[in-house]
């Protein structure tokens, strides 16, 4: 029908004047390259690989052979070399967080091991770091444990104990944590991107009158919200598709296990979501000062609470089910099972189905507001 | 003489020449807007610029002014250089510029009073003075009334007034006005000029320089500047020109200066009598209301085919909602409005495809180029792609858009950007065109040549056309004129019926004699005529007086002016408080979010779904197992029946661990055979499987030793034990240590999103002229800008802990003092961050971006949330150390849960001092205190 290949004109032709509006803002092109690359990049090298450079301090009031082996166990890359400090020490160095962990070692300890009294090492953990904390004093009790064993047999085979306990990690064998950071920072920068993008180009329309003069020519609502979707979805999906490739795979070299283009299929599908959440909000928001706060307000806990910080399953529930109702948390866990996992449709179609639902909602509910809007609109 | 009259200091010797240009230079990519003047301006009188659009009159005008930077030449301005910046500051006060567009340096949401007041307290006015300056203009003006009205609720000519106002505040020796009548009523027109010729005869010793379109003013004027491409044509009296080209009027004159190639196809418009044709626009009682206040008001009105009709009425009478409601934009209240015998409907294409429209206000993109805006409607239209070149082409050539094409429309003047709009209005040649003073602030020339467009289509294509104007030579063209008042219509017939009505002599006195019936005249019927006050302007007469104050006791304005800094400081906080959607976003929203946020991060990894594929199915493989499921930190799901579904499991992500006891676990167990137990775990989320390891180890640990301690009936001796002692938190609770955390998380996001539309705002709309030709320094404007802001964020500051301590429970054991201390400096750092990302970029889009990543990004990986900065690598580890968010993170879980004072702190706050004036300074830099 006549009216179809209008709608597929129009909105093919006022996106391609989106990329122009966005060609000419020089400060806006160079964010989106940043946000891409450089950003991506230090964001997957400044995260320690699981615990690393822990600063660690060690009270040694024993000297002895043993306290000077087991110091020198707790070394990088787990541990910065430990800071040798007096008794009276620790609670300054905790305070000002200068150390995480303070290792106590009592005098007598190796004559006390020698003559098998079990002494006690005493470890004080700063707990307000939670990152470190548990996995920290678990390291180190490891850690020293073993000196003190190969101490103590001096150098006899260790005997091994009756049942073993293998553990594998799959997936990530090395337990690599920049593979994570890389693709949770091309999914917050895609999140990012896709909402303001769209939603602040509405609000531009609007305050600069555009809006007004659009809706005077033969375009309807539907057509202006589409032409923004689908440039902008373009923009980001080609920025993350290059640093998918360029900056993630080939410069820090993290193998990507699954498809590319599945993955690129289920972005596509995502930034339909979120642009319909940007232009949602650009209806709601009076002005840009009013958007620039909200966008805020729903990036946070997109970002925090979708999964692609801590895992999703230790939050409380009404938190969990409350973010299943955002396109991001559905995205976050197909993103990981496709990159990470190499899982195909077959497995993430259920994520994608409620990602898609959730977009069209959106999109239903931004175009209701913008044909009601534009109704309302006065002088 | 009743008031003393202001001497110039010693310093400055009264110039008899108020402004000189020498070799002046100025060009905007390929287009001369300065291409060699040298011109001397006269002192103490009034001085016109005439021109064609596009010229650079208001570049000149911007130049003079010190709004704008000198490329090349020298710009000698009230005795001194405007090169240099010291002259600029020192003269800046007896300078006063009122830019080119409505309004466009007043702010929307502050009031009439509040808007004089601003730029009082700029010039370092006393409060006593203010409201004694402001009393005598307001009564001045006609606008005493009107005092407490919001300026964005003005009409275009009491925006002008106000701009007027505010530019005669400070009592200047220097004023300049670029098209101050442009889109202004006749009555507000005719008012305007007497109230600038009464002040005129007060200080008689004020330079006023005017660009203005009307030549009829331009009459009125003491000496004129004739310009034309970046040049002079020629100055002198109106008399003078007058009788150089052997001319009767000004604009004859002014045609007869111009270069040949410059005024081709000009000539008399001849209007060919309208054949009449059926009935094309109708409307029949419509009613506009917006809440209880009625805009529109039982308007009825029939044009016919290829009838030209004439809306005139002052500024606000609703001329524009009547034709919003005749392109279907506005839906009436009341009435219908038919197109073509049919109701109007927004929804319906196919009308909007037979109308043309064209809105007061600039309503196409900005940042498109001419050509590029042009060819979007064209597509938008549906205009083939030759047609549409064609079509392209020749509109360009009519209104000689052509040598503008590849420039973006927010370069140009208004004068040619009301030709875009024209043209693009006309572009798809519509059967009914509504056009919104179409022709405001446009030269002579063009205006002609649009009007002969206008005939052609009339006459010659049968198009109907419905046109507001300002100008009664166009509305003397038209077939019919329709009088508009308060929302009503007043009188309509043709133009000569009218004047002939009421036995006035021209349209002008019959348009004002109408007004003034209907009570449109504001101020008293007996105002001194413009021409009366001229020639009385060199012996003061006695009246009202809009400047009998004191001149500034100081004419030199200081250097740092806390005063001024404070002005701007009142004028956001005012803004602010205007808009409550905005304060509640940011009161509100930070505690909701700090609520989510305070649950919902956990750091007490637990529940983790795990499944058993148990081989063995034994006792002892189900004693095993049982340990596991009894665990907190993990969550059991169904278990497993082979590998192959352990690989689907794990890979659908369902599972983050798998356990699988081999066969023969049992039998081996109780024979002291060796044996292993194999663990999976999902290592796409690192973090999470290195928990999962470190609990299974150690309840397998655990399992074993118990088992033992069991069977042989006593524990194995360890050759030592670790006491681990949690500090600070002993329980691991998530929340005593995440609430301190989110505190400083929401002061980074929110201030700094708060100020960061700060200036990149007034960049887009306008009012950061204001910043240009004021004495205000850039610190004092940035500075005064960040106060509002550091308050409300200390305030909700004071809101978050105050949550913190009752909903949260979260002790709090440290030094408050110390904790107010840090968030202080750590606010006015994080709103400074926002300032700084506002002075970098040219669009709010791109500030809002900018504000989001530099937030979030550092704030959230790299400032010690997830991993301790000590622990970072690479850039990482750069931004962290420095990054504002990190030592307050130090500061507040500090103060929060370790007992610490300001002695122990110190560290942390050091850097925060130091960030505030890097950042500011930073910004100050980049501030620009000249338009290019």
């Amino acid at each position: 029908m006549a009216r179809s290949t209008t709608l597929l004109r129009n909105t093919w032709t006022l996106g391609l004047k989106e990329f122009r509006s966005l060609g000419g803002d020089v400060a806006m092109m160079v964010l989106i390259v940043f946000m891409f690359t450089a950003s991506i990049y230090a964001d997957a090298r400044a995260r320690p690989e699981t615990l690393q450079r822990a600063s660690i301090a060690v009270v040694d009031e024993d000297a002895s052979q043993l306290s000077t082996r087991i110091v020198a166990a707790l070394h990088p890359p787990q541990f910065i070399d430990p800071e040798l400090i007096s008794l009276a020490d620790i609670d300054k160095g905790l305070d000002a967080g200068r150390h995480t962990f303070v290792l106590d070692i009592p005098p007598n300890f190796q004559r006390d091991v020698l003559a098998g009294r079990s002494p006690a090492l005493q470890l004080n953990v700063d707990a307000t770091r939670q990152s470190q904390a548990q996995t920290g004093a678990g390291y180190i009790q490891n850690i020293v444990g073993e000196e003190i064993r190969d101490f103590v047999q001096r150098g006899r085979p260790a005997a091994t104990p009756q049942v073993e306990l293998v553990t594998r990690a799959m997936f990530n064998p090395n337990l690599s944590a920049s593979w994570f950071t890389a693709i949770a920072s091309i999914i917050n920068n895609i999140t990012m991107l896709g909402i303001l993008l769209t939603g602040a180009a509405l609000i531009r329309e609007r305050e600069h009158g555009t809006l007004e003069h659009l809706l005077v020519m033969p375009v309807t609502p539907l057509e202006i919200m589409l032409s923004k979707v689908w440039s902008m979805g373009v923009v980001v999906l080609v920025a993350s598709a290059f640093s998918l490739q360029v900056v993630v795979k080939g410069l820090l070299g993290v193998s990507i296990a699954g498809s590319a283009v599945l993955f690129g299929l289920c972005s596509l599908l995502y930034l339909f979501a979120a642009a319909s959440i940007g232009i949602f909000m650009g209806t709601v928001a009076r002005s840009m000062p009013q958007f620039g706060l909200m966008s805020i307000l729903v990036l946070l806990p997109l970002q925090i609470l979708s999964g692609s910080m801590t895992p999703r399953e230790s939050m409380p529930e009404i938190i969990q089910g409350l973010m299943s109702l955002a396109p991001t948390t559905h995205f976050v866990a197909l993103a990981q099972s496709i990159l990470f996992r190499g899982a195909g449709l077959d497995i993430v179609w259920p994520q994608l189905l409620m990602m898609i639902a959730i977009g069209a909602a959106f999109f239903m509910l931004a175009l209701h507001r913008l044909r009601s809007t534009i109704g309302q609109m006065q002088s | 003489m009743t008031h003393p009259v202001q001497t110039p200091p010693p310093a400055m010797p009264a110039p008899a020449i108020v402004a000189r240009l020498s070799g002046l230079q100025h060009r905007y990519g390929a287009v001369a807007a300065a291409d060699g003047v040298d011109l001397e301006i006269p002192a103490g009188c009034m001085v016109g610029f005439i021109g064609p659009d596009g010229v650079g009159k208001s570049t000149w005008l911007g130049l003079i002014a010190g709004a704008r930077r000198i490329q090349q030449g020298r710009v000698e301005v009230l005795g001194g250089d405007m090169a240099d910046r010291h002259h600029r500051h020192a003269v800046c006060p007896r300078i006063a510029y009122m830019p080119q567009g409505l309004g466009k340096n007043l702010y929307p949401t502050l009031s009439v009073f509040e808007n004089i007041d601003f730029f009082g307290r700029l010039f370092g006015q006393s409060r006593a003075e203010r409201a004694q300056r402001i009393d005598t203009l307001l009564a001045a003006t006609g606008m005493s009334a009107f005092a407490e009205r919001p300026a964005n609720k003005l009409s275009g000519g009491m925006k002008q007034k106000l701009g007027l106002c505010c530019a005669l505040i400070h009592d200047p020796d220097l004023l300049i006005l670029d098209e101050p009548t442009t889109g202004v009523d006749p009555l507000s027109r005719r008012q305007f000029w007497e109230l600038i010729a009464r002040i005129r005869a007060e200080r008689p010793g004020m330079s006023v320089l005017v660009a203005t379109a009307y030549m009829e003013e331009a009459e009125q004027y003491d000496w004129l500047v004739a310009v034309d491409s970046g040049r002079v044509l020629a100055t002198g009296s109106p008399a003078e020109l007058r009788a150089r080209t052997g001319t009767t009027t000004l604009e004859a004159a002014f045609l007869a200066l111009l270069p040949e190639s410059r005024r081709q196809g000009h000539h008399a418009l001849d209007i060919p009598a309208l054949t009449s044709g059926e009935v094309v626009i109708e409307a029949r009682g419509l009613q506009m209301r917006f809440g209880d206040f009625v805009a529109v008001d039982d308007v009825s009105l029939q044009v016919r085919r290829g009838e030209i009709f004439g809306f005139l009425g002052s500024n606000g009478c609703g001329k524009s909602t009547t034709m919003k409601m005749l392109t279907g934009l506005l839906p009436p209240t009341r009435g219908e409005a038919r197109l073509l015998g049919e109701v109007l409907d927004a929804r319906n294409i196919d009308t909007r495809r037979r109308v043309g429209y064209m809105s007061q206000a600039f309503s196409l993109y900005g940042e498109l180029p001419v050509r590029a805006n042009l060819e979007l409607h064209a597509r938008l239209f549906d205009l083939s792609a030759a047609d549409g070149a064609a079509r392209i082409d020749e509109l360009a050539r009519r209104f000689d858009l052509l040598p503008v094409m590849d420039t973006k429309p927010d370069a140009l003047p208004l004068g040619l950007r009301q030709r875009l709009q024209l043209a693009v209005a006309v572009l798809h040649r519509p059967d009914v065109l509504i056009l919104d003073e179409p022709t405001s602030g446009v030269d002579p020339v063009a205006r002609d040549a649009f009007w002969q467009l206008i005939i052609d289509l009339s006459r010659d294509e049968g198009v109907t056309i419905f046109i507001t104007t300002h100008f009664m030579n166009e509305a003397q063209r038209c077939d019919r004129i329709s009088l508009m008042h308060a929302g009503r219509i007043l009188a309509s017939d043709t133009p000569d019926a009218l004047v002939a009505a009421c036995g006035c002599s021209s349209l002008e006195d019959a348009f004002i004699h109408h007004l003034e019936a209907a009570g449109g005249g504001r101020q008293p019927p007996h105002q001194p005529t413009y021409q009366a006050t001229h020639q009385a302007a060199h012996q003061p007469t006695p009246g009202p007086s809009a400047t009998g104050v004191q001149p500034a006791a100081t004419t030199r304005a200081p250097a740092f002016s806390l005063g001024r800094l404070l002005s701007f400081s009142a004028r956001e906080a005012v803004e602010l408080r205007r808009d409550p959607i905005r304060l509640t976003l940011a009161m509100l929203g930070s505690i909701v979010l700090m609520i989510v946020m305070g649950y919902g991060i956990n750091m007490d990894i637990e529940r983790l779904s795990y499944a058993l594929l148990d081989r063995d199915q034994t006792q002892a493989s189900q004693s095993y197992a049982l340990r596991i499921a009894g665990s907190r930190y993990f969550a059991e799901q169904p278990p497993l029946a082979s590998h192959g579904e352990l690989d689907a499991r794990m890979q659908a992500g369902t599972l983050t661990m798998a356990v699988e006891i081999p066969p023969g676990f049992g039998r081996d167990l109780a024979r002291g055979t060796p044996t292993r137990i194999s663990v999976w775990v999902d290592g796409s989320m690192p973090m999470r499987a290195e928990l999962a390891r470190a609990y299974v180890g150690g309840l397998h640990a655990q399992t074993l030793a118990e088992a033992a301690t069991a069977a042989t009936g006593n524990a194995p001796a360890s050759a030592a034990s670790i006491e681990v002692r949690y500090r600070y938190n002993p329980e691991l609770r998530s929340l005593v240590s995440m609430v301190p955390l989110m505190i400083p998380l929401m002061l980074v996001f929110i201030p700094s999103m708060l100020t960061a539309l700060g200036v990149v705002r007034e960049k887009e709309l306008g009012s950061i002229l204001n910043v240009y030709t004021t004495p205000v320094t850039r610190l004092e404007f940035l500075l005064g800008k960040q106060l509002p802001y550091i308050g409300l964020s200390l305030l909700n500051f004071v809101l978050m802990f105050g949550l913190a301590l009752t909903l949260f429970q979260v002790p709090f054991k440290g030094s408050l003092p110390t904790l107010l201390l840090g968030a202080t400096l750590y606010v006015t750092a994080t709103t400074g961050l926002g300032l700084l990302v506002s002075t970098m970029t040219s669009s709010q889009v791109a500030a809002i971006a900018g504000t989001a990543i530099g937030t979030l990004l550092p704030a959230i990986q790299f400032s010690g949330l997830m991993d301790p900065v000590s622990s970072l690598e690479g850039a990482g580890a750069l931004i962290g150390a420095v990054y504002p968010t990190s030592h307050f993170f130090t500061i507040s879980s500090g103060t929060f849960s370790k007992a610490l004072g300001f002695a122990d702190l110190g560290g942390s706050l050091l850097p925060l001092l130091l960030a505030i004036p890097v950042l500011n300074l930073a910004s100050a830099a980049l501030l620009q205190k000249q338009a290019r």
